[in-house]
């Protein structure tokens, strides 16, 4: 199951965060992840963050995905 | 930065390289494992495009689905209670029961509310002091923590008026029962991203290194999957049974550990019954002792339904461990439609059965 | 705080005082005239064919961004004629209201439908007000009926849907649902983009002349989806649309990955479903650029005949096809 959507932060106010995608802006809990700060960006299900997208990893699959797109026009 | 996948990818290069990866002699049968990929493999129709020997089967991975029919009829029973407001997940109001499901309730004039998170629910509590909001928790791991901080809510603010039904189930445990049942034609297995999200890469363990089966983490667009098959493929051709996760911009290796702590406060692990396949020990989630008023069961009289009882006649659980094919089961287009759906991989639009149903009259 | 009491609708004088004092005035059209028990009209005699039409509003809120049931209750009606190719002319209006509705709020809701109309040109000629008891409606409900003239020569059917004509939407699909959904009870979001709510008269009138049309629907509950099925199954043609071809607010799009729903499924208030004949495209495409409520039109598929089978294919951006059938049930945002 699940499914969960990148938001940006916008602002945090306690346990709870504005945050938006495409014009789309919605209330959320950020308590699942406590350590989260504006400007990141975070996976909401449900009405919670539950993961904190860190730049370093966005790159890996990005890398990744170029590396194997890379590999296969070489092929 | 935004967790979107690259533009410089090609999905239909990545479709060829799983084309390439296939092996020519035999059939490979990978199950997804999570619902919300049967939905995005299903609205890409990549099914259509893969070699026919290598197939994608629907696994226990939606947790609507596998909502046993006794869970079902209990909280048809707590609609029936005066002054109950049902708080629910849009996905539960047409998985039926025995006789009835929550849309037909909500005819008879249950109070009935569609939410999209505990917070929702949470406000209705406030908004209705009166009333007793009863929340249906269903859902994984991923879940079940935004459940559990409501509870955990409910306390803090003192909510008297707010209670869960939990019906959680976890997906280690079902993968593990699936292999640990004799012969299953599973030759690896694409893992929930979003479950992981929450738990990690190290459940799969056993699934790997005890039955020997390749899993593969993966995220939710389209060419994650498909990376994800290459990557499945590409093990079984290196015959190696490993858990990799390719979703890792969604998935640390040691999961989220601030909602797995908040799930250890307020649940424990417990049975569970899931449609289909009947009692899997210790694959779902019962709220402890300290939140029992919380619960939705300890609040309310609600009688003992049967949770053996539909068990006998369907084959889902064969079908899931692809022994049987959805055509092989007795109650196939008979008494289980998708109208009228009996097992799990009717219920979901885009399950096994409901699949193949479709193609059918598809004309294919 | 004036609310609507049972009184309002006893039949004696606070009915009359409701009628008189509330809605001829917002009419404007009737408190001169007579009072008879039905509008009676004089038409002009001429060739071609009438169309009527009557749909009901039940929408909740009441009150959404970008319209409210007054505005949806003038649109709906003047669209379902004007997709059939007719000139909407004259509309009745029935109302049913919950004691304890507040005068201001029904104020409101007539401007809005009374305004809507007027611009459109359609007059509101005859109409009835109820009032029940509190719960047995949530707030008011309205039930519009409406006639309007098609001219000769002009036939929007099904029937003339032939393989090769091209399939068009007129703008971004699913804004309506996605705008009504962001203020239902149990999901709060905000999003920027409005209900499409409009009166498509002078739009589909424009496209009408050019004689290019096949037929038109305005894809209102069940989206485009339900419009495409039901051409279908209609003309017994294969339609087949893409994917990547549908005119999305990113918004929108954002807001169903966010609920798991799929906007071809969400219901349009202002938007057409086009079959065209190939020759007719270009103009069609210029004249709906041109004109305020298409902006964004885009050629979604084409009319494929094969085997008379009456369904709707969607080839989607790895290039297979897959079908698209009605809703089973509700709409319901999932979280899985």
């Amino acid at each position: 199951m699940c499914l969960a959507v990148p938001f940006r932060i916008k602002s945090i106010n306690g346990t709870m965060a504005e945050v938006e995608l495409e014009g789309v802006t919605q209330e959320i809990s950020i308590a699942l992840t406590p350590q989260v700060n504006i400007g990141q960006w975070v996976l909401v299900h449900a009405g919670y963050a539950i993961h904190v997208v860190e730049e370093a990893e966005a790159n890996e699959t990005i890398e990744l995905l170029e590396e194997m797109y890379e590999a296969q026009k070489n092929h | 930065m935004k967790p979107r996948k690259t533009t410089k990818v090609d999905p239909l290069e990545l479709l060829e390289a799983v084309r390439d990866l296939t092996p020519l002699d035999k059939t490979v049968t990978i199950m997804e494992v999570c619902g919300t990929h049967t939905m995005a493999i299903g609205k890409s129709g990549m099914r259509q495009l893969l070699p026919p020997n290598l197939k994608l089967v629907s696994g226990p991975g939606c947790p609507v689905c596998v909502t046993h029919e006794a869970e079902v009829e209990t909280f048809l029973h707590l609609a029936q209670h005066e002054n109950v407001i049902l708080a629910t997940f849009g996905d539960l109001m047409r998985v039926p029961g025995q006789s009835s499901s929550l849309a037909q309730a909500r005819a008879q004039g249950a109070r009935v509310i569609v939410v999209y998170s505990t917070l929702e629910a949470l406000k209705l509590a406030r908004l209705y002091p009166d009333r007793e909001v009863v929340f249906l928790g269903v859902g994984f791991e991923t879940t079940a923590p935004t459940v559990a901080m409501s509870i955990m809510q409910a306390s803090k603010e003192r909510i008297a008026n707010y209670s869960v039904y939990s019906m959680h189930k976890l997906v280690p445990p079902a993968i593990e029962a699936l292999l640990s049942q004799g012969e299953v034609k599973i030759d690896g297995f694409l893992c929930p991203g979003h479950v992981s999200t929450i738990i990690g890469t190290k459940p799969y363990e056993p699934a790997a290194q005890k039955y020997n089966k390749p899993c593969v983490i993966t995220g939710f667009d389209i060419e994650d999957i498909l990376q994800a098959l290459i990557m499945l493929l590409t093990q079984i051709k290196e015959r190696r049974c490993e858990v990799q996760n390719q979703y890792v911009r969604g998935v640390n290796s040691q999961g989220n550990m601030s909602a797995l702590g908040v799930l250890q406060e307020v649940f424990e692990v417990a049975d569970a019954f899931w449609r289909g396949f009947g009692t899997i020990y210790a694959s779902g989630l019962k709220l402890r002792e300290r939140y029992q008023e919380y619960d939705a069961l300890s609040r309310f009289e609600v009688p003992h339904f049967d949770f053996g009882k539909s068990v006998n006649a369907c084959s889902c659980g064969d079908i899931l461990k692809g022994k049987m094919i959805p055509p092989e089961c007795r109650l196939y287009k008979r008494a289980c439609t998708p109208a009228k759906p009996r097992g799990p991989c009717m219920v979901s639009s885009e399950g096994a059965c409901a699949a193949y149903y479709r193609f059918e009259e598809f004309g294919g | 705080m004036e609310l609507i009491t049972l009184a309002h609708g006893s039949g004696g004088r606070l009915s009359h005082e409701l009628v008189e004092e509330v809605i001829y005035p917002i009419f404007n059209n009737n408190g001169g005239q007579d009072l008879l028990d039905a509008a009676v009209i004089p038409v002009p005699v001429q060739p071609g064919k009438l169309a009527m039409t009557t749909d009901s509003y039940v929408i909740s809120p009441i009150f959404f961004p970008g319209g409210d049931i007054g505005r949806l209750a003038a649109c709906g009606t003047i669209n379902d004629l004007a997709v059939c190719g007719a000139i909407p002319k004259f509309m009745s209006v029935g109302l049913i209201i919950e004691e304890g509705f507040p005068i201001r709020e029904l104020k409101q809701v007539l401007h809005s439908l009374a305004d809507t109309a007027a611009e459109a040109g359609v007059s509101v000629v005859t109409g009835d007000t109820k009032v029940v008891e509190k719960g047995n409606v949530d707030k008011i409900y309205i039930n519009t009926a409406g006639i309007g003239f098609i001219p000769p020569g002009v036939n929007l059917n099904p029937q003339n849907i032939k393989p090769g004509d091209v399939v068009i939407v007129s703008g971004t699909l699913g804004d309506h649902e996605m705008a009504v959904l962001s203020c239902r009870e149990g999901l709060s979001f905000g999003i920027e983009v409005v209900s499409d709510c409009a009166a498509l008269n002078d739009l589909t009138k424009c496209l009408v002349a050019t004689g290019a049309v096949k037929c038109m629907r305005d894809p209102t509950r069940g989206g485009a989806a339900a419009s495409l099925w039901e051409l279908a199954g209609q003309s017994k043609m294969t339609i087949e649309i893409q994917e990547a071809a549908i005119p999305l607010h990113p918004s929108v799009a954002a807001g169903c990955s966010m609920l798991g729903l799929d906007p071809l499924y969400l219901a349009n208030e202002g938007k057409l479903v086009i079959i065209v004949n190939p020759e007719g495209e270009k103009e069609i495409i210029a004249r709906l650029k041109n004109h305020s409520l298409g902006r964004n039109a885009a050629v979604i598929g084409k009319v494929a005949n094969q085997d008379r089978s009456g369904k709707v294919l969607l080839q989607t951006a790895l290039g297979a096809k897959r079908l698209v059938t009605l809703n089973e049930g509700e709409h319901l945002p999932r979280i899985c």
